[in-house]
Formats: structure tokens, C-alpha cells, sequence
């Protein structure tokens, strides 16, 4: 017996869809093989990891656990969603220069937690980093480079937000 | 990949509709609310309901406020939202740094406090793939008929694994449950059951709607400290919570301990009273205390790490959360 399926209305980094969807699946799932959208990551797929993070309606949330139905209505920015056609996110061009991806996976998860820390607060402690980033794992890096990366990035922000 | 088994979702909007629900589809169908317990065990194949209904949408269970001599949290406030919660950081600081201390910030955000008071068991043979646990003949808890753990016991022994409830017990919290048959409520100190496959008295058909926290509870002293691998993600290898009524000399009224993530339900560590009231926490008391406890709790290979250090570590955690309560 095919699977139930249902019609499910996304705003996905600003851009609405309308799609088919089996009933049971996960935001990542319809994010990954119905929209189109990779960048978000299949991890452990259980909620340990964070590589599947995304922001809902301004909030971290992992992508894995989240029945899509749950994301209707509501705002949802992939690492996709992130950069502007004026060019990449200042996290973006900061874990770049930092250094701060070593083989990648997780990282478009750090970017959406990273990015609603920045939000709130440009200028983070380490601390309050450590603490953002603590529902993402990173095997490669020991994370030293991926604080120094917010940080510049936060900098960087708030350096844009002065200039005359 | 971990796949979801097929099921619909339903999403009412008040929890009439919730439970009626739950009835029609009787047998067929779970509640899921942050769904941070509920889906890995699903993906793992511990449960197959062809129907879920959610309850982040049910306007009844959400707010936070104080009301006659409670304050009442509602069953589906995310654990974000009771961490951060004024009323909650000022009234009772132990139990906002055990939400604080729940797994990461994404699944606080997602993850509710109904959830967590209701939160399944957890076992090294037990939250793993259908087919590693197939590969092992299945367990008590789940499709077999034998405990890895014991290997002889007939009893499922898995660990339950919260960290609001220790703390929630030592504030003498109460527990609303809404259900087919009506509303009713239950001291959280006797709503967990020494037994590892269903350990609440929390009917499957019935919704913990509300937590209450009675507003004189206030006045205790509280600590919660946890034992756990990393600082984040993990959940609790021990917690250990306490609450203490204290002159303001520091002599001890009345004091409670509760230590979780060893058994099936938090245990109540007994004869503190004796030894502590009327007196002061000096070295001696919190010694004699930390023995007592030590000498009280017996953890099982159920969840990863030794247990003979988790064990030793009890003691120490003791001391710990008792320090923090102590007067200076």
C-alpha cells in the first residue's frame, strides 16, 4: 500500500512551495528529496548531532525530528537562505577566511545556529558561543577556528550596522 | 537515514478535540508534542502508531503564570521557555537550570515539559535500530522476552533519564492529566512506577496538561547538578536534586533528596531528615548525608558508562548539590 500523502505549504528562504508530500515525513526529508534544497544535512537523523539544523520562525530547530506539518506557516531559512545576491553571509565569508570548515557536514547546521546567535547578539562572549553552538557536533575542526570565525563574523556585523 | 514508520498527523486546536481524538482512533494512535523523545524512538522502530496527534497547537496547554498557590506551567512550554522564564528563575532556580541543562539548545526549543515529566526509559539495548536490536533477539522492554542487562530478571530495568522531575519532586509539584475519562491530578512523587517498559501512571490515552508548582516551595533552598559524558546533548548518567527549608542561620527545617538516571523512577533518598534537621550543613552532616545516599543507590549496566563509578559518583554529586544549598 503506497504511502498517504498529503499536500504541505512551505516558505522556505522566502520563497513559497506547495508540494506533495507522504504524510510521515520530516521537514529535512521535504527540504532534501521533495524541494530540492541539500544543503541541510542527514546526520545521525535522531536529533544528537545538529546537522540538520534550520531556523524556524527565528528559532535553531532540528530538521530531523520536525514533522513538516509542524513548518507550515511558518518561517523557515535554510543555509541556502542565508546568503543575499549582494554576496555570501558574513559568517559565510568569515568561516572561510577563519578556516573553520574542515570537511563541511556539519556546517551548514553551525551556520543557522551561529546566525541566530548574531542576530540577537553580535557580540558574543566565547562563552555564549560555546553555548550556541553546543547542540551542534563538529568531529574535524575541535572548534577553536569556528569560534573565532562567529566572532569575526559578529564583528564584521556590527562594523556594517555603524558604518555612515 | 532513520525512517519515520508511516502515519498521519492530526493537529486539533484544543484539547477536547485532542482527546476525542485519541478516542476515535483508539489503539492506533500517540500524542506527540516537541516529538525530541517520540520520533528517534519511532525512527528506531519502538513505535509504530498508524495516527499521531500533536499538541503544539493546543492553546490549553501553553503559559506560565502564577495562579492561587501555584505556579502552573503548562504541559507543552518548551523546556527553552521554562529555563528562561522569570517567574521559574527566580521561584525555583533548580528546576530552570534542569531544563537549562536538557540535551541542546535545539531541543529545548522543540522539546516540552510534559515531554520530559513523560519521558521514555532509556537502555543500552533498548534506543538502538530495529535491526541491532533484532540482531540481539530483541529485549524485554521491547519484542523479546529476555533482559540484557540483568539477563535473568523478568523486571525491564531501564533508566529513567529526565532532569526536571528530581528537582520537581523535591518541590512537591503536581501533575494534571487530562484523558477520555476526565481530569485528574497526581503528586509528581507518586507518579513514576518502578518499571522500566511503562514507568508513569500517565494512561496512554491521557495528556499531562499542566505542571503545578506550589508557590511555597519558594522558599526552599534548591540545587540540581548533573553527571553526563559531554556538557550538552547528553542525557544524565546521574542527577541529583535537593530543596531545604533553612532558618536563616542555616539550621535545616526539613530537607529532600532525589537522585534519578540510575532505575526505573527517581528515588527518593530516605533518612536525610534524621540526620540533618535541626542542624547546620557542616562537614559531618553533608558526610553522613552523602553516605546514606551512596549506600541507597544501586545502578545497573542500563545505560552507557560503569556503573561502579557511576556509583562512586553519587557521593560526590551529593556533596556538590549540597554545597550549593548550604548557608554560608
Amino acid at each position: 500500500m503506497p504511502a498517504t500523502t498529503d499536500i504541505v505549504r512551505l516558505i522556505v528562504n522566502g520563497d513559497r512551495h506547495e508540494v506533495g508530500v507522504p504524510t510521515h515525513f520530516t521537514l529535512l526529508e521535504t527540504l532534501r528529496y521533495v524541494i530540492g534544497l541539500t544543503g541541510s544535512k542527514q546526520g545521525c537523523d535522531k536529533g544528537d548531532c545538529g546537522a540538520c539544523t534550520v531556523i524556524v520562525d527565528g528559532e535553531p530547530t532540528l530538521s530531523c525530528l520536525m514533522p513538516v506539518w509542524e513548518a507550515e506557516g511558518r518561517q523557515v531559512t535554510t543555509v541556502e537562505g542565508l546568503a543575499t545576491a549582494a554576496g555570501p553571509h558574513a559568517l559565510q565569508d568569515c568561516f572561510d577566511l577563519n578556516g573553520a570548515a574542515q570537511c563541511g557536514f556539519c556546517t551548514p547546521g553551525i551556520l543557522c545556529s551561529a546566525a541566530v546567535l548574531l542576530t540577537r547578539n553580535p557580540s558574543p562572549s566565547r562563552e555564549e558561543i560555546q553555548e550556541a553552538l553546543s547542540g551542534n557536533l563538529c568531529r574535524c575542526t575541535g572548534y577553536s577556528k569556528i569560534y573565532d570565525a562567529v566572532e569575526a563574523a559578529g564583528r564584521r556585523l556590527l562594523d556594517a550596522a555603524e558604518a555612515p | 537515514m532513520l525512517r519515520l514508520p508511516e502515519f498521519e498527523y492530526h493537529r486539533p486546536t484544543s484539547l477536547s478535540d485532542a482527546v476525542g481524538l485519541m478516542g476515535e482512533l483508539s489503539g492506533n494512535a500517540m500524542y506527540i508534542a516537541g516529538g525530541t523523545d517520540l520520533v528517534p524512538n519511532m525512527k528506531h522502530g519502538l513505535f509504530e502508531p498508524r495516527h499521531l496527534i500533536a499538541l503544539k497547537g493546543v492553546s490549553e496547554l501553553k503559559g506560565i503564570r502564577e495562579d492561587g498557590a501555584f505556579l502552573r506551567i503548562g504541559g507543552a512550554e518548551t523546556l527553552t521557555a521554562v529555563s528562561q522564564d522569570l517567574g521559574v528563575r527566580t521561584r525555583f532556580p533548580a528546576l530552570a537550570e534542569a531544563a537549562a541543562h536538557v540535551a541542546g539548545p535545539q531541543l529545548r526549543n522543540a522539546g516540552t515539559i510534559g515531554g520530559n515529566v513523560c519521558l521514555e526509559t532509556r537502555c543500552t539495548y533498548y534506543n538502538q535500530t530495529a535491526f541491532w536490536r533484532e540482531a540481539l533477539g530483541y529485549c524485554l522492554k521491547k519484542d523479546g522476552d529476555v533482559c540484557h542487562v540483568t539477563k535473568v530478571g523478568k523486571k525491564c530495568v531501564a533508566a529513567h533519564s529526565a532532569d526536571t522531575p528530581p528537582v520537581l519532586m523535591t518541590l512537591d509539584a503536581v501533575v494534571v492529566l487530562v484523558g477520555p475519562r476526565g481530569e485528574r491530578e497526581v503528586p509528581i512523587r507518586d507518579f513514576f512506577l518502578a518499571d522500566g517498559i511503562s514507568n508513569t501512571k500517565r494512561e496512554t490515552t491521557e495528556i499531562l496538561t499542566e505542571v503545578r508548582v506550589p508557590l511555597a516551595a519558594a522558599g526552599r533552598r534548591q540545587a540540581y547538578v548533573k553527571l553526563r559524558q559531554r556538557k550538552s546533548i547528553d542525557f544524565p548518567l546521574l542527577t541529583v536534586a535537593i530543596a531545604a527549608e533553612m532558618e536563616a542561620d542555616g539550621t535545616v527545617g526539613s530537607i529532600d533528596g532525589v537522585v534519578t538516571a540510575l532505575g526505573s523512577r527517581p528515588r527518593v533518598l530516605t533518612g536525610w531528615g534524621e540526620v540533618a534537621e535541626g542542624r547546620k550543613l557542616d562537614a559531618d552532616v553533608i558526610e553522613e548525608l552523602a553516605i546514606r545516599a551512596h549506600k541507597q543507590c544501586h545502578p545497573l549496566e542500563n545505560i552507557t558508562v560503569d556503573p561502579e563509578w557511576r556509583r562512586a559518583m553519587v557521593p560526590v554529586y551529593v556533596r556538590r548539590a549540597l554545597a550549593r544549598v548550604t548557608v554560608d
